[in-house]
Order: structure tokens, then sequence, then C-alpha cells
């Protein structure tokens, strides 16, 4: 009985303590630093599209939300030729950002992209693409990568050594 | 005669919004008690989620179930509502706000607030649903079980001030309030007051997580909304009925009019409910009639026999 008024009064007390609550749209929740939110496409220093189109992304989705079709352009280097990803599907695990290659594909700490219908939330690939480096500037692939492609041959690549000829018996 | 229909008029008028306000007390003052804000969207104060919670079960589908009793079932939230509104009739407001100064007011209130059992039975029993007629057969003993000493700890009350006349037992508390002699009668009648209104922690005919929500499981919109209204009137009519009876209704310093003290002590028992509800945790069925039977039913005539035995001693 007495345990009972005392946690009346309590809980009455609890009137006089600081609120618990975020009033939201005024005040935002502090997010952690590798908060997993909206999913972009980033470029590299040069500004263009660090995506390859390797399909991994959509390989590693679990709920297969992203769809791709990559395509090549003149000088040699995959992109993708569109790039979709629906959002109402989406769960935000960062699977695709961890199977992407080349860094394109991050998630970013934004999560208010509420919309009031379904198709709205299927992002194309201009609504994807960010002018940003991401989380990883300075980073382009096709300077690092031994893939060869117009302007830049084999072994031309940072921190590669030219291709060893296997058909010669030099040493 | 005027003065009658204006003092009908401005006690509906007060006890409808004083019910639909609750919507919003209730809930900003369970808030402020859990650390959280409540609703502070909607005007001023949120003020104005009382407004929209009512458009809403307006709007809301008045759906009966193909298997209901359709009679009973569109009846039922009727009662409780028509009986909690009667027990107001006789509720001394202020020295002359009183609708009907009847000689048998304490019987009366006690009659109408018994009749309100049932809503709670027959809407139970009319939705035909497994849930609704436990939450319903729970309500009846409930309440009945508890009616009892509800009345026999009002008895006491009867006996000091030597009548059944609401306006005649606040005249009897000028000297002192009846919470002094009376305060085991008190206790007891608030107990049963709570019972009575099925609010936590007796809230055993709807249990939401037993019974999803008890008696009105199937009931949706204004019908709901009958109840939800009846439930705040019976937390205002129990609480002015314990100022009234132990805390001396309108009596008060006379800086304020009588009314206005009538409304503050009645709504710091407002609050006193909904912090009943805040803090408590709901009995097990049998725990709270074995509670009523053997506890508060002996302790209630123990409580009427000294008080009569000391009445007399006084007398003599």
């Amino acid at each position: 009985m007495f345990s009972l008024v005392r946690s009346m009064w309590l809980i009455f007390l609890h009137m006089f303590h600081k609120r618990e609550t975020y009033q939201y749209p005024e005040q935002k929740a502090p997010l952690p630093a590798r908060w997993r939110g909206r999913i972009a496409l980033t470029r590299d220093p040069d500004g263009g599209e660090r995506c390859v189109g390797c399909y991994l992304c959509a390989a590693a989705c679990p709920v297969d939300c992203i769809s791709l079709q990559s395509t090549e352009d003149e000088s040699g280097r995959r992109y993708p030729e569109f790039f979709r990803i629906n959002f109402s599907r989406c769960i935000f695990c960062g699977f695709c950002e961890e199977a992407c290659p080349t860094y394109a594909i991050q998630l970013l700490p934004d999560f208010e992209m509420a919309e009031y219908s379904r198709q709205q939330l299927v992002y194309e690939k201009e609504d994807l693409l960010i002018n940003s480096e991401g989380k990883y500037p300075g980073y382009n692939y096709y300077k690092v990568a031994g893939m060869a492609i117009q302007g830049k041959d084999k072994g031309d690549a940072k921190n590669e050594e030219p291709p060893v000829d296997v058909k010669s018996l030099l040493p | 005669m005027t003065n009658f229909w204006w003092i009908i008029g401005g006690v509906l008028f007060a006890l409808l919004n004083t019910a639909a306000g609750l919507i919003w007390v209730e809930r900003r003052m369970l808030a402020l008690w859990q650390d959280r804000y409540g609703p502070n969207r909607a005007g001023p104060f949120g003020l104005l989620v009382v407004l929209a919670d009512t458009l809403k079960l307006f709007f809301k589908e008045d759906w009966i179930p193909p298997f209901a009793d359709k009679i009973v079932f569109v009846f039922a939230p009727g009662v409780v509502m028509l009986s909690v509104l009667m027990s107001f009739v006789v509720m001394p407001f202020g020295p002359h706000i009183i609708v009907a100064d009847l000689n048998i007011g304490l019987l009366f209130f006690l009659a109408m607030s018994s009749l309100g059992v049932y809503s709670v039975v027959l809407g139970g029993w009319a939705s035909n649903n497994k849930y609704a007629l436990l939450g319903a057969m729970r309500g009846a003993s409930q309440m009945i079980s508890y009616e009892v000493f509800m009345g026999l700890a009002l008895m006491g009350v009867v006996v000091l001030s030597g009548s059944f006349n609401l306006r005649e037992i606040v005249e009897a508390q000028r000297t002192m309030w009846f919470i002094v002699p009376q305060f085991l009668g008190f206790l007891i009648f608030l107990v049963a007051g709570v019972a009575e209104t099925h609010r936590l922690p007796f809230d055993i005919p709807e249990a939401e997580s037993e019974l999803v929500a008890g008696f009105h499981s199937e009931y949706s919109g204004m019908k709901f909304g009958m109840f939800f209204i009846g439930e705040y009137l019976g937390i205002t009519l129990i609480s002015g009925m314990l100022v009234t009876l132990y805390f001396g209704g309108w009596l008060g310093p006379a800086f304020l009019p009588p009314v206005i003290w009538f409304v503050i002590k009645t709504f710091c028992f407002i609050l006193l409910f909904i912090l009943f509800r805040a803090s408590m945790p709901r009995p097990r069925y049998d725990q709270l009639m074995e509670y009523g039977w053997k506890v508060l039913f002996p302790l209630s005539i123990l409580n009427l026999l000294v008080t009569a035995a000391i009445k007399l001693w006084l007398n003599t």
C-alpha cells in the first residue's frame, strides 16, 4: 500500500523532469556519423560517374530494389545506362555500399525522404547522382585500376608497373 | 423558471465540454508524467486536439457488426452517458446552482451510477464477441460488488450530516470537512469510485492487454465516443462527489465564488484519477474481487458502525 503511494509521488515528480522528446521538425535528433540513410551515387574528382555498372550492388541487395543496365562509352569506360532504386522497398541495410568496388554507391545521413505517392519513391539516376566524392575524396577508379581505356593504357595507372611481355625472352 | 433552464443548460454545457477537454488534459498529463510533451501541435498548447479527436469520431465509419444484436448494440452506449448525466442532476455546484434539490440526492446518485453497469453488460452482450462478453461479465461483477461498499462508505457521511440531501451535506461541512472524521470512508469511496468508473487501475472490463478493448471492442465511431465521454463524465462525477461529500463541496474562502471552489477541487481529483492511471498496475481479476469483498467490505461496515456509535455516544 505504501509502495503504491510512493510510486504515485515519484511519478508525480516526473512532471518537473526534463522532457525526453525531440520536437522533431524544429529540433533535429543528432544522427550517428555512420547513419545509413538515402542512397546516392558519388562522382570521382574529375566529375565523372564512379559507377562502372558491375551489378554487384543489385546482386547484394536483399530486397532487390536496385536495377541498372551497364553500357560503355566511346572511351571504353563502363557506366550505367539507367540506375534505379526503389526506396519504397529499400531497407537501408548498406550492403550495396559494402559490395561496391568503386565506392560509387554510398549511404548518406539523410532520412527525410517522405513522399505522398509510392511512385515518387522510385529514384532514377539523375536523382541519385550527387556532385560529391562522398566518404572517399580523391578516389578515382580508372586512375588506379589496371584497365585500359582511351587515353590511358595498361601500366599507366597510379602505382602500376608496365605489363610484362610474357612472349619476350629478355628478363 | 427561466433560471432553472439556464442552470440545466449551463451544467450540460460545462459537463460536456469538461468531458471533451479531459481528452486533452489526460493525454497532456500522462505525457508530462512520462517525460514527454503530449499533444502540443494543434492550436495553442495542442488544445485543438480535442476538436480533431471529436471530428475524427464523428466521421469514422459507424459500423454495426452483422452478428450483433442491433437494437441493444445501439442502445447500450446511450445508457452510460444518460445515467452519468442524470447523476449530475443532484450535484450541488454552488449554493443555488443545483438542477434538482432532491431530499434523497445521495440515493439518487447511487441508483443512477448503478444503472451505468447496464451499458457495460448490454454493450458486451450485444457485441456477440467473446472478448466483449468477458469484459462485460467482469464489468458487471466488479461494478456490482464495488457498488455495495460504495454505498456503505457513504452512509458514514449520512450519519454525520443526518441527511441524504447533498446540499445539506455540504452545509454540514461548514465547521469541518468530512475528510477528517470520515478518512477511512473517503479512502473506500475513492477506491470504489475508481472501480465504478472502471478507470485504471481497475479497468478490468476493458483491459486492453488481455481483452482487446473489453466490452467496447466492437464499437466504433460516435458509439465508441459515447462510451469514451461516459467514462470521462464518470471521472468528473466521482471527483465531484468526492468533493461534495468529503471536501466541503463549494465551501471555501470568500475571495473566490463558490462555483470556482467546486471546480478547482473537482479538477484536483480529476488529476488524481489521471495520476492513478499513470502510476498503478492493473490487478488480476480475482485479486480485485478478493480485495473488494475481504478488505474493503468489512472496513466499510466497520467504518459505518464506529461512526454511528461515536455519533450516538456524543448525542447522549
